[in-house]
């Protein structure tokens, strides 16, 4: 180690101004820092600073991420067996058991979810040090964080390149031209899945991409899924029963039954438990609250996330759920509430992707007033508008916009209270 | 009416190294210093010259801006440099202390029975205005204006802080004295504000001619910005001047006594101090600090703070104490690469103080860290949202402050409460704030921007 901290004494003057590599100084410092906490010291204003950084801050982040990268390569593979037993029945009959096949399901899901990692941070990492060697500064922590996020969103079938594009887009769009970590207005992992789901449908929603290696089982047999198989998940289900046709995991339901009937084969179909612990199809990281769950323990426990924004966005979405019940028009409407919170991306969006400081109210009355409308807005979006099945993305983005709004309100109120306080005194 | 008001924001860092509450009287100084930069804003124009004599109390000189506020010598001796930095700045005019003292000689006055105008013009002349600073700004107090009313804090919060009960324990009769001369200043009262939490001393609490408030919370509550904002605040052209206490008492010895005497009380604190030597020094204004530290330090590597360890200035060993310090905190230098796994960003970090729970130690809130001067991280961008509400126990939106001065946005900063801060108050955003941004610097710059445009 002491060695370690000679080499790094004796490079730091070479790549400062001046220096023999001056140029590099960027890649330099973003690995050097990463190894050293630098000897910087303060120098007017307080001497001692809290021992805490923004690198320590976003590793937590990425470590509370973790449980549900690994519960979703599990899940992955899982899905994926689950059809081939379908389609093989003698060879992978008994995979359809969730715990049958560990093995091949994990081998399975880290094939198809590690690339997806490796490209995004890649993609993402290498436009971040572009920009840092433009503005001369090395890596800042943020794609840190969104490198993770931007793998767990999107379904584990999504071509590879898609995700460069879509990293490379929500990097630059979404975070670059702003001026870079801490400018940005709408969060980047949103950003990457809101391009692809607009530009490239097909892959983002559908039926046909939630279990992996769908698309080659239909292939294989002859144009169509195998008997009693599906590709749907929860939330396409629920938002058929709003049109003539409605399905429950494949089985196309007479447009004549009734809600209660209707959402009786649903909750036969899609059990809360299963919801909950997250085996169900979706998303890479979106399906296991428990797994979630870790993580918001983790990032409430260091107080990195905001309790209030977490707490007011599953208050909201509740609430707007409770909302659709009491009026009750259509099957989907007649959902019980609780299942907003625990099917599609709810509990992820709530937990990693509403709390990013940097796009989410900053005052702390502001918050609850932020999660608590994106909360109810994602519930709105998914009843109302069935052509987006997952509301929870647009929610948020949308939030993400009307955030400083939000904001501007609470600032009033506090000025014009302190104003106050002459007028009466 | 005595009023008490209870904090539940702030935070109190505790630091090893507290000073005992014993007096000893420290070697008098071979030199002292008036240091320009004290005063914030000040341009001096110095009266005498480079190897001139100056008596104690004697004018060494005075503010360019205001010619009636004068600065005088702490000691009698020889001016023997004048230092200059950029741009012929004075830094420090140094003087050389002679054996015998000699003090300038006035008759002693009672200031309940003068004028404000006598009060005021005594002070002035003979060096005690600067003692009195003003809200907003947190500068010297302009002379030509009457402020609403006077805040005196009975208690410092801020890490190793001295212990005014113990340095004014006795000090009744001039404390009082002192108290009466500022209550000429102003229409509105001399307040005091005591710590809640404690026993105040009974020249506090006996205090007359005075309201007397308390406070109870951590940190910063015993800033009288904080007590300010809670019993009296500052709306857009009022005035509030604020004292410290033992100054309060050189200007009521002066009144007393007719003679500038520049004794205070100092407490040497801070872990790399030893032991035996933190305690309470009798010295003087603007004394040259290693005659008080002499030889007690435990390693070469340490930065000498004249103030405590959050808003403090970093003088060196041989530098001098601070006009309005009562206070020397001696920290370690954080000048060494740490290794993110073992000491570093990564580490587990058993010796790493922080407000967030980011590390073990806030399971620990009464253990004494020694704390070094590292910036532990990298400065970026404002990212993390709530930690500066926190610590600030005003009602007042620390961030978006912080942001309209950055642009430069003086209706907001008008709105938000500039009138009422200083950068004291906000020493502890700065501490917490995981960006590593100066705040305390940029509180400044909005202030002077104030300054300059509406004042």
């Amino acid at each position: 180690m002491k060695a370690l901290k000679k080499i790094i004494q004796n490079l730091d003057p070479k790549f400062e101004k001046g220096g023999k590599w001056e140029k590099m100084y960027p890649l330099y410092e973003t690995l050097s820092t990463f190894l050293f906490t630098p000897k910087h010291v303060t120098k007017r204003g307080a001497h001692i600073r809290d021992g805490v950084d923004l690198k320590r801050t976003m590793f937590m982040v990425v470590l509370a991420m973790i449980p549900a990268l690994l519960f979703g390569i599990y899940n992955t593979g899982h899905w994926h067996y689950e059809l081939q037993s379908y389609l093989n029945p003698e060879q992978y009959g008994a995979y359809s058991d969730y715990l049958t096949g560990f093995g091949d399901k994990v081998l399975y899901g880290v094939l198809q979810v590690l690339p997806l990692v490796i490209v995004s941070y890649g993609v993402g990492l290498a436009i971040e040090f572009i920009f840092g060697f433009v503005r001369g500064h090395g890596l800042h922590e943020g794609f840190l964080v969104s490198g993770m996020l931007i793998p767990l969103i999107m379904p584990a079938d999504v071509p590879l390149w898609m995700v460069g594009v879509a990293t490379a887009f929500a990097v630059v769009i979404g975070k670059e031209v702003f001026g870079g970590t801490g400018m940005n207005i709408v969060n980047i992992a949103l950003t990457a899945r809101a391009f692809l789901f607009f530009a490239y449908p097909t892959a983002m929603s559908g039926d046909k991409v939630w279990k992996s290696g769908t698309t080659d089982v239909i292939a294989e047999n002859g144009g169509t899924l195998p008997d009693g198989a599906s590709g749907a998940t929860a939330l396409g289900d629920i938002a058929s029963f709003v049109g003539d046709s409605p399905v429950v995991a494949g089985e196309t339901l007479s447009a004549s039954a009734s809600s209660a009937e209707l959402l009786q084969k649903f909750e036969g179909a899609y059990d809360p438990l299963h919801a909950i612990i997250g085996m169900i199809p979706g998303s890479v990281g979106e399906t296991s609250m428990i797994a979630i769950g870790l993580g918001a323990l983790l990032l409430l426990y260091t107080g990195v996330a905001s309790w209030r924004i977490i707490l007011s966005f599953f208050a909201g979405g509740f609430v707007f759920g409770l909302l659709m019940n009491l009026m009750g028009a259509n099957a989907y409407m007649d959902m019980p509430a609780y299942y907003h919170l625990i099917i599609g991306g709810f509990a992820f969006g709530a937990v990693f992707m509403a709390t990013d400081p940097v796009t989410a109210s900053q005052t702390q009355y502001g918050k609850l007033w932020y999660g608590f409308l994106g909360g109810g807005l994602a519930v709105l979006i998914r009843v109302l508008n069935p052509a987006y099945p997952e509301g929870v993305m647009l929610a948020i983005l949308f939030m993400n916009i009307m955030a400083p709004l939000i904001d501007h309100y609470v600032v009033q109120a506090n000025i014009s209270r302190r104003k106050k306080r002459f007028k009466t005194a | 009416m005595s009023k008490t008001v209870r904090l539940k924001k702030g935070l109190d860092i505790k630091l090893l190294g507290e000073a005992d509450q014993v007096t000893v009287t420290a070697k008098m100084p071979t030199m002292v210093a008036l240091k320009p930069s004290d005063f914030h804003g000040l341009v001096p124009k110095v009266v005498l010259k480079e190897g001139e004599k100056v008596k104690r109390g004697e004018v060494v000189f005075y503010d360019k801006y205001n010619k009636d506020v004068k600065f005088v010598s702490p000691v009698t001796g020889t001016i023997s440099e004048i230092l200059r930095g950029e741009k012929r700045r004075i830094l420090e005019i140094r003087i050389l202390v002679a054996a015998t003292d000699e003090a300038i000689q006035l008759n002693p006055v009672d200031p309940s029975s003068i004028s404000r105008e006598e009060v005021k013009s005594t002070m002035l002349a003979n060096g005690l205005w600067p003692f009195v600073k003003q809200r907003p700004l947190d500068k010297i107090a302009d002379p030509s204006v009457t402020p609403k009313s006077i805040f005196i804090s009975a208690f410092d919060s801020s890490p190793l802080a001295p212990d005014y009960d113990f340095i004014l324990h006795g000090q009744d009769q001039f404390f009082q004295h002192g108290l009466n001369a500022l209550a000429k200043l102003t229409d509105g009262k001399v307040n005091i504000t005591l710590n809640g939490k404690g026993s105040p001393d009974e020249c506090f609490k006996n205090a007359k001619n005075v309201e007397i408030n308390k406070i109870v919370g951590k940190h910063p509550a015993g800033n009288v910005g904080t007590q300010i904002h809670h019993f009296d605040p500052i709306d857009k052209g009022e005035f509030v001047f604020t004292l410290n206490p033992q100054d309060v008492v050189t200007i009521g010895k002066f009144f007393a006594e007719g003679q500038f005497d520049a004794s205070r009380i100092v407490a040497l604190t801070g872990s790399e101090v030893e032991e035996s030597a933190r305690k309470y020094y009798k010295t003087i204004i603007g004394a040259r600090v290693d005659s008080i530290i002499d030889s007690s330090l435990t390693n070469n590597n340490v930065r000498v703070v004249s103030g405590n360890a959050l808003t403090g200035e970093a003088i060196g060993q041989e530098g001098f104490l601070g006009f309005y310090d009562a206070h020397i905190t001696v920290l370690p230098e954080g000048d060494d690469y740490k290794f993110f796994l073992t000491e570093g960003w990564l580490a587990p970090g058993f010796d790493k103080y922080s407000s967030h729970r980011l590390y073990p130690t806030w399971l620990m809130p009464n253990k004494k860290q020694r704390l070094d001067t590292n910036l532990n991280g990298e400065v970026r961008g404002f990212v993390v949202t709530g930690e500066m509400e926190k610590v600030l126990p005003f009602d007042i939106l620390p961030m978006q402050l912080i942001k309209a001065i950055m642009v430069n946005d003086i209706d907001a900063m008008e709105q938000l409460g500039i009138y009422e801060i200083a950068p004291e108050d906000f020493a502890l955003c700065e501490y917490v704030c995981t960006s590593k941004i100066a705040i305390q610097e940029k509180i400044r710059e909005g202030l002077d921007v104030i300054e300059e445009e509406c004042m």
